[in-house]
């Protein structure tokens, strides 16, 4: 299992280099900043703060390398993703019906035994749909991954080989935040969760929700729609029962005691961190040892300061 | 200026010293606002275009002979644009407000603004430096339909890549959504806020809109074929018709419906702000001859309205006119099963009005990555 460095937001007051410090890695570092997408690779700000050149593992480029040289698998491809899409919006309307119920209740004055079995039946029901979302998610994949590895082994082998090589002669990988899903899809394409196995990490934002079991996408303010959390999809697992929440501060109402709750208890045992800046947590043989600024969501509807395993 | 609270109590404005005083007009308060003019004149009137409100009102001359004041009750979030109308030497003029340095520009001049108690420009109208500009191209679009040449502007997103798929945005009056709505900044800021995602906008303008916008079908077949068909031979546009919309205001949104109409299956998104949907469920409709092939078209709309879109989004203000045939259509569009975002407004027929709709308007028919991405 890999030790694990989780920082929040590092655009604004990064404390990447202070972290690297911290765990004793000051040998050479990979990047992975896929989320990034047409921005990948632009390090120049990450190097300043590091001072020291890094070498990006440029995961984005090579999927679209890989995809152009096939148009079929290209047109699959883009078809899982319409399918997907078509997934998370039928899941997103069943979500709202069931996480108002759940909110009205969790909410309601009365706390009689009645409303108490009512509460915890809304928030299993909503638990279920969570689960079901996400085994209807993995199918979509295993759909893919039956018809097309035959065709995208071959295809994808050399980048591998290139991309282990460069994570062996890093001493970590940095892995940044951006846009989760096209992160995730291309740690999923070239198969980094084994390729990553037992290297020392460092991750923040969407890099660090990408490494957790379940990625959760969440804002209690958008332009549009309710803002209901929801379940993206399966991550590479390397963080177990921990649902992390970059910008929480600005994107979560964490002042309103029963998202904070509903949140808490719907994704329950794993505990909810949110991560801002200055965050740095340290996951270390399954569990934290070291916690700094960051917040857990209480299932009371508080929070409090994350703290590391005894 | 004087504390907006002396001037709420009541419909007497303040006192004559403080109206003396006052530097700047119209006075805001939570029930109304209290209009100012300083000057020799015979008489002085407000022009306004608010529906249900008389067009002109009188101002009254407050103890010195060279001020006037008018004060209306008007409700909180309002926008009203007016002029003064100037009576001298027995002649009329119409003038901006001299002691208002708000205006807002139209295709015919411009008005001075007031804003109500509670009304604030949205921060997203107003360029955000921090937002990568996308840039402005032209086109020359040979229309076989229209018979002749066309420009369009088109905009092209920051960070385009040939490799992605966008949505495709055609905009009716769009050399006037581009001048008095900032719509190039808007798309600008609305990308880099993520609440859009990285789209191509074509900014189409009629010679003769008042005929080609009023459910005319050659128009119709320039703006759902000619135009994207153009535009996939430069662009990778996605082909899906829930990445493809049209917009429109006034008989520009009578353009829109009506282009999506007469080619189903090709515009997924509408947004059609303040329409000039003229119909009449018995007998002629009551507006002027221009509207005659508009209400032939919603007329025959509202007979059979099929399927033009899947999502649609309507706005008017309720101090338009027009407010009546925008709530009518919007039960009809839902009754066949389109998804419809409506909203009111305390606003009248102008591009402000449209302008300060366009965030809700595009994040309902094109959501961006906001819900993905965590930087």
């Amino acid at each position: 299992m890999s030790d694990v460095l989780i920082l929040g937001p590092q655009y604004r007051t990064p404390n990447l280099r202070e972290a690297l410090a911290s765990a004793g890695l000051s040998g050479p570092v990979a990047t992975i900043t896929a989320g990034w997408q047409e921005r990948e690779g632009e390090l120049g700000a990450l190097e300043e703060h590091l001072g020291q050149r890094v070498r990006d593992l440029r995961l984005y480029e090579r999927a679209e390398g890989v995809l152009a040289r096939d148009p079929p698998l290209h047109e699959a491809y883009r078809q899982r993703q319409a399918d997907l899409l078509r997934l998370q919006e039928i899941y997103r309307g069943r979500l709202d019906h069931a996480k108002a119920a759940a909110r009205d209740l969790l909410a309601a004055p009365d706390d009689s035994q009645i409303t108490r079995w009512a509460r915890r039946d809304a928030v299993a029901t909503l638990r279920r749909l969570d689960a079901t979302h996400l085994r209807m998610i993995e199918r979509v994949h295993e759909r893919f991954t039956a018809h097309w590895s035959a065709t995208l082994q071959p295809l994808i082998a050399q980048q591998q080989a290139e991309i282990k090589h460069m994570i062996d002669e890093a001493q970590a990988v940095c892995i940044a935040g951006g846009h989760v899903a096209v992160l995730l899809n291309r740690l999923r394409l070239f198969g980094l969760q084994r390729l990553l196995r037992g290297k020392p990490l460092v991750a923040w934002s969407a890099g660090a929700m990408a490494l957790t079991e379940r990625v959760i996408l969440f804002h209690d303010h958008p332009p549009q729609g309710a803002g209901n959390a929801e379940v993206f999809e399966a991550g590479l697992g390397l963080i177990e029962r921990t649902v992390l929440l970059p910008h929480a501060a600005t994107r979560l109402a964490l002042h309103d005691a029963a998202r904070v709750a509903l949140l808490a208890r719907r994704f329950s045992p794993a505990a909810c961190h949110t991560l801002d800046d200055g965050s740095l947590l340290h996951w270390h043989r399954s569990r934290l040892r070291t916690a700094t600024a960051s917040l857990r969501l209480l299932r009371t509807g508080g929070t409090a300061a994350v703290e590391a395993a005894a | 200026m004087s504390e907006p609270d002396a001037l709420s109590a009541a419909a007497a404005p303040a006192d004559l010293e403080s109206l003396q005083a006052v530097r700047q007009s119209p006075i805001v308060d939570p029930g109304g606002l209290t209009f100012v003019y300083r000057g020799a004149a015979e008489a002085v009137r407000l022009r306004l275009w608010i529906h249900g409100l008389p067009a002109t009102q009188p101002f009254e001359r407050s103890g010195a002979d060279d001020l006037w004041v008018l004060r209306i009750e008007v409700p909180e979030n309002s926008r009203i644009e007016y002029k003064l109308e100037i009576v001298r030497d027995g002649r009329e003029e119409w003038i901006l407000d001299p002691l208002n340095p708000l205006h807002a520009e139209d295709p015919f001049g411009a008005n001075s603004v007031a804003q109500g108690h509670g009304y604030a420009r949205p921060e997203w109208t107003v360029r955000d430096p921090r937002a990568r500009e996308g840039a402005l191209e032209d086109f020359v679009v040979h229309s076989a339909a229209l018979a002749g040449e066309r420009h369009i502007g088109v905009y092209v997103p920051a960070r385009f890549r040939r490799t992605r798929r966008y949505p495709l945005l055609i905009v009716h009056d769009g050399l006037d959504y581009l001048r008095y709505a900032n719509l190039q900044a808007i798309l600008d800021n609305l990308i880099h806020r993520l609440e859009i995602p990285p789209l191509i906008a074509a900014f189409t303008q009629s010679p003769e809109r008042l005929e080609e916008y009023a459910g005319h079908d050659r128009h119709a077949q320039f703006v759902a074929r000619e135009i994207p068909d153009l535009l996939q031979h430069s662009f990778p546009l996605h082909p899906s018709p829930a990445a493809r919309g049209l917009i429109g205001a006034s008989f520009g949104a009578v353009a829109s419906l009506h282009a999506a109409w007469r080619h189903p299956g090709t515009f997924g998104r509408l947004v059609l702000q303040s329409g000039s949907f003229a119909f009449s469920d018995i007998g002629h409709h009551r507006r002027s001859p221009t509207f005659d092939p508009v209400a032939r078209f919603v007329n025959e709309f509202r007979r059979r309205p099929g399927a033009p879109a899947e999502r649609m989004y309507l706005s008017c203000g309720i101090y338009e006119s027009l407010i009546y045939e925008n709530r009518s259509l919007v039960p009809l569009l839902r009754q066949h099963g389109i998804e419809v975002r409506y909203e009111e407004v305390r606003d009248g027929h102008n591009w402000e009005n449209w302008r300060d709709r366009l965030q809700s308007a595009l994040t309902w028919l094109f959501p961006g990555p906001l819900w993905m991405v965590y930087e």
